[in-house]
């Protein structure tokens, strides 16, 4: 979707409010948003790329007036609802319907393990479209849904630069449409291509792109 | 659940019925989550502990030491940062697959997630608020320099930028030129000298 969480280029921000060695958490309310968000039960088709959907999906004015916390309470509500778990009355209220189911599967604190994960990446039959050193030009998803090619990077052509095997494709994943591992790939891109004559002519700037966004140049 | 979602704040005014405050925001929906059997609070703060004590630049700062002492497993974090950092058992969440890039006379590289704030947790911990600051994802991409001067670090016209967008789930670990002053240095002195910045590419040793 063309959001506002898509701001790449974007001009007019002014300078950006770097703090060297500058901690992740400014207010105290902040890590305990940081851990729901981790711990909270949530439906088996509720990944991270839906999760990252949910916060493209906080209305603009909303996500540009709130902080980076502020967004990701809203979209741990709105993933919360959609899934049904939780109704809007009852998050207005802060108490649940006294109808309302009570579970008793949340996640144990014994569960938590910064170091487990699961890969994105597999193994498919497909064979790469495109090798390292390829020549490419980038699509122009025309579409609400979600998807991780960003506007600065669309209908430009660049170069392959790495190879990464299939990942997971969050175009469908984000949509509960399957994983559907499809092969991905580093592009590298002039500045004077994607910024202009302005910029370096020696600079590059790299994007990941899966292999539906390409085709060969 | 498929196709394309509606905006369940769309159609709503039920933002404005949140309370204003977000530390009150975030303490009601907390207590509702548990109210209703969602959410455990112990598991919250595992989650905050963990992810404060157990992850974090430390692990990265580790992975760049070795990389200046050793020139074997220099060649192989350049070659699968993947791989040699599962060696050292620091893959985990946010930092499945990785790549590493070396700063050197001739090349600057820095990190950004334009679309979001994707970021190796557990090499870096949790990022910093700058880097997931709106001017920092719309404007690195587009003036690296600039920002990297506003940074306090000054480039030749000659030093090639490179900028990296996160845009899938590869992570990218930027290998700090190592300071002459370094030399001879133990591991662990080493390990102390590599700030969570300079593994951005925000920051020079």
């Amino acid at each position: 979707m063309d959001g506002i969480h898509d701001m790449g280029g974007m001009h007019g921000f002014g300078p950006v409010p770097y703090v060297a060695n500058d901690t992740p958490y400014h207010e105290d309310w902040e890590p305990r948003v940081f851990g729901m968000s981790s711990a909270v039960t949530k439906p088996t088709w509720a990944g991270l790329d839906y999760s990252r959907h949910a916060l493209e999906r906080v209305p603009p004015d909303v996500y540009l007036s709130s902080s980076y916390y502020e967004r990701w309470l809203y979209a741990l509500i709105m993933r919360q609802v959609e899934a049904g778990q939780l109704t809007m009355a009852e998050v207005a209220s802060g108490r649940a319907q006294p109808s309302s189911s009570v579970r008793d599967d949340a996640m144990a604190p014994e569960a938590v393990d910064p170091y487990r994960f699961s890969p994105f990446r597999q193994a498919v039959d497909a064979r790469p479209r495109f090798a390292v050193g390829d020549r490419v030009v980038t699509g122009d998803p025309q579409t609400t849904r979600h998807t991780r090619l960003p506007r600065y990077a669309r209908n430009k052509h660049g170069e392959v630069h790495l190879h990464h095997g299939a990942h997971v494709l969050p175009d469908s994943n984000a949509h509960g449409e399957g994983e559907c591992h499809t092969h991905l790939y580093t592009v590298k891109f002039t500045a004077h291509t994607l910024w202009g004559a302005e910029s370096s002519p020696i600079d590059h700037t790299y994007v990941d792109i899966w292999e539906c966004h390409l085709e060969r140049a | 659940m498929s196709g394309d979602l509606p905006n369940p704040f769309d159609e709503h005014d039920e933002l404005a019925h949140l309370p204003s405050d977000p530390a009150l925001r975030a303490k009601t929906l907390e207590s509702l989550l548990v109210e209703k059997g969602l959410l455990k609070q112990k598991t919250v703060d595992a989650v905050i502990e963990r992810f404060e004590n157990d992850v974090g630049p430390h692990n990265g700062a580790r992975v760049v030491a070795r990389a200046w002492l050793d020139p074997d497993f220099r060649a192989r974090l350049l070659e699968n940062a993947t791989a040699a950092v599962a060696e050292m058992g620091l893959l985990g969440l946010q930092t499945t697959d990785i790549v590493a890039l070396e700063n050197t006379e001739s090349v600057h590289n820095i990190v950004v997630c334009t679309l979001c704030s994707c970021y190796p947790w557990t090499l870096l911990g949790l990022p910093p608020a700058w880097y997931k600051s709106y001017p920092y994802r719309a404007r690195v991409v587009r003036e690296p320099r600039a920002v990297l001067a506003e940074f306090g670090v000054t480039l030749d016209a000659s030093t090639e930028v490179r900028v990296w967008d996160s845009t899938a789930e590869v992570r990218y670990l930027v290998i700090p030129q190592r300071p002459a002053q370094a030399e001879g240095l133990s591991e662990e002195a080493l390990v102390a000298l590599v700030s969570r910045d300079s593994m951005i590419g925000a920051a020079k040793l």
